[in-house]
C-alpha cells in the first residue's frame, strides 16, 4: 500500500491500534482541505500494530488532547519533506472540555456554560478527576 | 481572599490555630461578642439545612454582625434559572463573606471562582462539608484531648456520607490514626478514598459488616444517617436505613472513655437511650459546631 509522503506538516505515530478516529476527530481533521492520511493497524516492532495519521499541512495541534488521548503516540513534525521535530507527549496536568462529567449530581449537568475541566490527580494510573466533583474519569 | 471548599484547603496550622481560638471563645464569649460589628454573613441556602444554617447564623450573631440570606433554593432567583454565579456576584454586594449550601456538587467551587467575598461551603451534595470536620475535630480535640494516637470507628453510610470522606481525609493527616469503616455491603466506603487518602498515607484500616466485631478498640464511634436523598431507589434506602441501631447492649465491651459522635440529624441509628450515657458527644458536637465556625468567620474576614 503506498501512501505519498508529506512535504510539510505533522506524522503522528505510534497511534494505538484503533484510536486513530477519536484522535482524528478531536482535532477536527475533517474540516481540513489538505490530505489526511490515517493508516489503521500498521505493523509495529514494540506493539504488533499501530496507527498512523499523516497530515499535509502545518496546523495548529492540541498537543494536550492529544496527550490525553494516547501519551504514548510521537508527533513529528516534518518541513520540507525532512522530520524536523520529535514530539514526545505525556499526560498532561489539566485537560478542559475534552471530555464530560457523568456525575448527575455535578454542577457542570445543570450549569452547561461552565467549562468541562479534568484534573491529573493520579499519574500512575492515570486517573482524572472533575475539577468541581472530584468524580473520575472513565476514560474510553 | 481564602476560600474554605475542601477541608484540605486548611493547613494543619492553620486547623490547630482555629480549634485554639473556638477553645478560647468557649471559656471567653464575651471577649468576641463585637467582633464582627457591622459585618454581614449571607446563608445561601439552595438546600434546605435549619441547623447548619442556624449553626452559621448563630456563630455571626454571637460576633455581632448580621446574618441575610434564604433557606431554599424556590425563595431565591435560582428559581427562575439564574446560575450560581451571577447569585453569588450579586449577593457579594450585599454581604462581606458567604456560607453557601447547594444540592449539586462543585457548586462552592464555582461560587468562590467569582465571588469578590470569601466563601465557605456549608456542604455541596455528597462531596464536602469541611465546616462539620472543623466541628468534629473540635469535638475530638476536646474530648480526647488529642488529635493523634486514635482508633476511629465510622459507621453507616460510609459511600455517600460527605462527613466520613472529610474526616478521614482531615484525620488522615495526623500520627498513629486506624479506622474501622463499618457498613453494609452497598455503602461501603468508596475505592478511590481508600486508595487514594487511606492506602496512600499508609492509614492502618479495617472493614466489618458487624458493628460489635471492633468495639472494644475503638476510641472514637462516628455513627451517620443513611441519607433518603442521595437515593434514586427508594425501595434501596428503605432495605438499608435501620441497618445499625446503636443502643446500650451493643456498647458492652466499648471503653469507658469511648466518645460517641454523629453529625446529626439521628434517624433510628441511635437509640435515645444512650443519650444520658457520659460517653454520647453527639450533642457536645453540635454545641462546638457553632463555636468552631466562630473562629472560621474571625479567620475569613481577618479580623484579629
Amino acid at each position: 500500500m503506498n501512501i505519498d509522503s508529506i512535504k510539510n506538516g505533522y506524522v503522528i505515530d505510534h497511534i494505538k491500534a484503533g484510536r486513530a478516529m477519536q484522535i482524528y476527530n478531536l482535532l477536527n481533521l475533517n474540516n481540513l482541505d489538505c490530505q489526511v492520511a490515517i493508516i489503521t493497524n500498521a505493523k509495529s516492532k514494540k506493539s504488533g500494530k499501530k496507527d498512523i495519521i499523516k497530515i499535509d499541512r502545518n496546523i495548529p495541534i492540541n498537543i494536550d488532547a492529544l496527550g490525553f488521548i494516547d501519551h504514548s503516540v510521537t508527533v513529528n513534525v516534518v518541513k520540507d519533506d525532512k522530520i524536523i521535530e520529535k514530539k514526545k507527549l505525556k499526560l498532561p496536568e489539566k485537560i478542559v472540555n475534552l471530555a464530560k462529567c457523568n456525575n448527575p449530581r455535578c454542577i457542570t449537568s445543570i450549569e452547561k456554560n461552565l467549562d468541562q475541566i479534568f484534573l491529573l490527580t493520579d499519574k500512575e494510573n492515570e486517573v482524572y478527576r472533575c475539577m468541581y466533583c472530584e468524580m473520575s474519569l472513565k476514560k474510553k | 481572599m481564602k476560600h474554605l471548599i475542601d477541608i484540605k484547603d486548611l493547613s494543619i496550622k492553620e486547623i490547630d490555630d482555629m480549634i485554639k481560638v473556638a477553645k478560647d471563645i468557649i471559656t471567653n464569649e464575651d471577649k468576641y461578642s463585637h467582633k464582627c460589628d457591622g459585618k454581614k454573613l449571607a446563608t445561601l441556602f439552595f438546600e434546605p439545612s435549619t441547623r447548619t444554617r442556624l449553626s452559621f447564623e448563630s456563630a455571626m450573631l454571637s460576633l455581632g454582625g448580621n446574618v441575610l440570606g434564604f433557606s431554599e433554593a424556590s425563595s431565591s432567583s435560582v428559581s427562575k434559572g439564574e446560575t450560581v454565579s451571577d447569585t453569588i456576584r450579586v449577593v457579594g454586594c450585599y454581604s462581606d463573606i458567604i456560607a453557601m449550601r447547594h444540592p449539586k456538587e462543585g457548586a462552592p467551587l464555582v461560587a468562590s471562582m467569582k465571588s469578590s467575598v470569601p466563601i465557605i461551603n456549608a456542604g455541596d451534595g455528597g462531596h464536602n462539608h469541611p465546616t462539620q470536620t472543623l466541628t468534629d475535630l473540635l469535638t475530638i480535640n476536646i474530648e480526647k484531648g488529642r488529635l493523634d494516637n486514635l482508633t476511629i470507628g465510622l459507621c453507616g453510610d460510609l459511600k455517600f456520607g460527605r462527613t466520613v470522606h472529610s474526616l478521614i481525609t482531615a484525620m488522615s493527616r495526623y500520627k498513629n490514626i486506624k479506622f474501622v469503616l463499618i457498613s453494609p455491603d452497598e455503602l461501603k466506603l468508596p475505592e478511590y478514598v481508600k486508595k487514594e487518602v487511606l492506602e496512600k498515607n499508609n492509614i492502618e484500616y479495617a472493614e466489618t459488616r458487624n458493628i460489635e466485631e471492633y468495639m472494644s478498640d475503638l476510641d472514637i464511634l462516628y455513627m451517620t444517617r443513611v441519607q433518603r436523598e442521595r437515593f434514586f431507589n427508594e425501595e434501596d434506602y428503605i432495605r438499608l436505613k435501620d441497618y445499625y441501631i446503636l443502643n446500650k447492649k451493643k456498647l458492652d465491651k466499648a471503653k469507658k472513655d469511648l466518645c460517641i459522635m454523629h453529625p446529626l440529624p439521628r434517624v433510628n441509628e441511635i437509640s435515645t437511650d444512650i443519650d444520658d450515657d457520659e460517653r454520647a458527644c453527639y450533642f457536645k458536637q453540635a454545641n462546638y459546631g457553632k463555636y468552631i465556625r466562630m473562629a472560621l468567620i474571625l479567620k475569613m474576614l481577618e479580623v484579629k
